[in-house]
């Protein structure tokens, strides 16, 4: 198996390992979140407007690391860099 | 084998002397003529009894000094410019992904970092301006001097975190339309296209709000927010 091969597989597998786990970390805890924020809201539904807001910026903050292993995985899928050494 | 559409930096289109213009440079211009031109065309007439234009700017105003004013507190006015440019440039450009012809050029990993360095700049001018040069370093010791590496090092986390959000969202909309148009079809990304408008003016709205919560971390002494 020749390293481009190698290369073109790692990436493939690793792309999506990366999506498979990275995401199951940010999925739990904006559920908790949500659950947050619904109790809350069930308790004191006139501060609705601050709950929401700090419930959307929290989930943001919570999605980012869910981003940055989609943004790893499609990388390593379109637009690999490691695959311009091999090829040469 | 990679698509200049899909790679992360899109291509150079043109070189003024040593300045490189890429597709985003061009898409952000016509962004921009198109804010620049929906503003003069309906501020024309500006009068106290608005017609629709007006009426329609007014109420997207008032939106966000109610947003800057909830979040940032009192004075919504002194943040209006920055973060009304912010969350209008992001949500247009966002919205401007699913219109043929255009892309968005928040996909730029540039066009975010851009952004994001700008409100790393802004959030110690308005520290200074607000507190003085010696309150706004101290705010690096609360709540504990230990806390000072910390500190320092989320001022250079979140820049990179925000700029990397947007971007991430941006970029991966666009490639998941492009790869559901390449495997399916011709109408199949449709959906994905609506999911894709709403989650760029949720980013939009993101950025903003986080932009608002930092320098409002910042500000502060009267009042609190």
């Amino acid at each position: 198996m020749d390293s481009l091969t190698l290369v073109v597989v790692a990436s493939i597998v690793t792309a999506g390992f990366t999506m498979a786990i990275g995401t199951i970390g940010p999925a739990l805890g904006e559920g908790r979140a949500v659950a947050g924020a619904l109790d809350a809201l069930a308790r004191q539904p006139d501060a609705s407007g601050t709950i929401t807001r700090t419930l959307f910026v929290g989930l943001a903050m919570i999605e980012s690391t869910a981003i940055y292993a989609l943004v790893v995985s499609l990388v390593l899928l379109f637009a690999n860099p490691l695959l311009s050494y091999f090829s040469h | 084998m990679n698509h200049p559409g899909l790679s992360p930096f899109p291509p150079v289109v043109f070189a003024l002397g040593p300045v490189q213009v890429t597709l985003t440079v061009i898409y952000t211009w016509v962004e921009m003529a198109a804010l620049v031109g929906v503003a003069a065309v309906f501020t024309r007439a500006l009068g106290p009894r608005p017609g629709g234009g007006q009426n329609l700017l007014e109420m997207v105003v008032e939106w966000l000094l109610d947003t800057i004013g909830a979040v940032a507190g009192p004075r919504p006015e002194r943040l209006l410019t920055l973060v009304g440019t912010l969350a209008l440039f992001i949500a247009v450009g966002d919205c401007m992904s699913v219109v043929p012809g255009l892309m968005a050029p928040t996909r730029d990993l540039g066009t975010t970092a851009a952004l994001s360095l700008v409100v790393f700049c802004a959030v110690p001018y308005y520290g200074v301006r607000d507190r003085g040069l010696t309150g706004y370093l101290r705010h690096y010791l609360e709540p504990a001097w230990v806390m000072l590496p910390f500190n320092l090092l989320a001022e250079v986390s979140r820049t990179v975190a925000m700029a990397v959000r947007l971007f991430g969202n941006m970029m991966s909309e666009e490639l998941i339309i492009a790869v559901l148009l390449t495997l399916a079809g011709l109408l199949v990304p449709v959906p994905i296209m609506a999911l894709s408008l709403l989650t760029g003016l949720v980013q939009a709205y993101i950025f903003s709000v986080l932009t608002l919560v930092y320098i409002g971390a910042v500000l502060g002494g009267r009042g609190g927010g």
